[in-house]
């Protein structure tokens, strides 16, 4: 933060850093490629803070029913059961097993949601060209792009179980529309934080910023 | 279009900094925001290839072998990884099936093709056709490679079976352990380093 004033860079000094290879070029004209990798060269990430608004928004439709539709049934021979996100961790926390049932509420539960808040709150004090905590917003960012793979936890927990448990009569188990909705909010989110740019939150608190983008 | 070979601007900030020499297995952060800006990746760089055989090898095993099997009422049932996502798929999911076989079957392929393709070329000189191509498809399709939290998600499920019957962890899950460590090293190796290995040899030979 004591380096806002002083700081330089590359889009400033007229320069641009290749995504890929992370070598810089300056002088660069629209539609050039990067020299070495091939790659197309863009000072920002294209339309980014678009790209992600629409994803995020998608991600929070997608979520409603990822939370409420079951995930899968299991028909045993007595009784039929059907499964949420939620039930899932429940059952894990009432037969004893704490461990796994906070792994999976950290995956299941807690990342997403802390993905969605997280992203929406870069989207909106970027838009509103805040310098707020911008050292923690970006350590933000860097975390939730690191933790939102997690969240793929359950659908492969689904897949393995409705692989395996396919005995006819004693038990089956199916996978239900909710896992459906529940992929889809993990690779929403991955992929909004993948087109969200963090040097635009730098750009955004510059005092002279207008629209660096 | 000009390179400007002795700085580097930072991937989260964009501050500039100069370039500098690195040592053995140094690591050069940002002073602006703290992301990693360069690291020293010559050690590693030349553990890369035989790793990625080696992780060749237990994906094949991961694969070919059940990663569980389960005892009810005296009818067993296995299922290997790629049965799982048949199965899911012929249960009305597509789409997630194709979701599971991306990123836990397809893509961990290609990344480890693509690597053995890519170090196998650094050391030699010529002419090595789709070199820059793979290599910006292999920094595109990491966060997409999901071995470990499959690994995470066959434990959870074989605990959750435990209750219902008798269940015994296949081949494949020991492999799949093995995968997900082997992996976790050849992923601390930052792709985007690759340009840097081969640069030395850049002026003798011309990537497509």
């Amino acid at each position: 933060m004591e380096a806002e004033a002083l700081m330089k860079t590359a889009a400033r000094s007229g320069m641009v850093s290749c995504h890929y290879c992370a070598t810089l070029w300056k002088e660069v004209k629209a539609h050039d490629r990067c020299g070495r990798c091939g790659a197309a060269l863009h000072s920002r990430r294209p339309d980014s803070l678009n790209r992600t608004w629409a994803l995020v928004i998608a991600a929070c439709i997608m979520y409603i029913p990822a939370n409420v539709l079951p995930i899968m049934t299991t028909v045993s021979l007595f009784e039929e059961q059907q499964d949420t996100i939620m039930s899932g961790i429940i059952y894990f926390w009432a037969s004893g097993s704490w461990i796994l049932a906070i792994i999976v509420f950290i995956a299941s539960f807690l990342v997403p949601l802390f993905k969605l808040a997280v992203l929406i709150l870069l989207l909106i004090m970027t838009q509103r060209h805040s310098d707020w905590r911008l050292l923690q917003r970006t350590k933000l960012y860097r975390l939730v792009e690191v933790t939102g793979r997690w969240s793929m936890l359950d659908v492969f927990v689904v897949t393995l179980l409705a692989g395996l448990v396919q005995i006819k009569g004693f038990a089956t188990v199916h996978a239900e529309a909710g896992i459906a909705a529940f992929a889809a909010v993990v690779v929403l989110t991955m992929l909004a934080s993948l087109s969200f740019d963090p040097r635009l939150m730098w750009d955004a608190a510059e005092p002279e910023s207008g629209k660096a983008a | 279009m000009q390179e400007v070979p002795d700085l580097i601007a930072c991937e989260e900030c964009d501050a500039i900094h100069r370039r500098i020499a690195m040592d053995n297995n140094e690591v050069a952060f940002c002073n602006c925001c703290g992301a990693e800006l360069e690291r020293d990746m010559s050690s590693l760089g030349r553990r890369v290839l035989p790793l990625t055989v080696a992780s060749l090898f237990m994906y094949v095993i991961a694969n070919i072998f059940p990663i569980v099997e389960m005892e009810l009422q005296g009818i067993a049932s296995r299922t290997t990884l790629i049965g799982a996502v048949f199965s899911l798929n012929s249960q009305g999911m597509p789409l997630v099936a194709f979701l599971v076989l991306v990123t836990t079957i397809l893509f961990p392929l290609m990344q480890l093709l693509g690597l053995i393709y890519l170090f196998a070329s650094i050391t030699r000189s010529g002419y090595h056709p789709g070199f820059n191509l793979l290599a910006r498809m292999i920094q595109i399709l990491r966060p997409w490679v999901m071995m470990e939290v499959f690994l995470l998600g066959a434990i959870v499920a074989f605990v959750k079976l435990t209750s219902m019957a008798t269940v015994l962890p296949g081949v494949a899950l020991w492999a799949l352990g093995t995968l997900a460590i082997l992996l976790a090293s050849i992923f601390s190796f930052n792709p985007r380093y690759i340009w840097q290995i081969s640069l030395p040899e850049r002026e003798e030979r011309k990537h497509v």
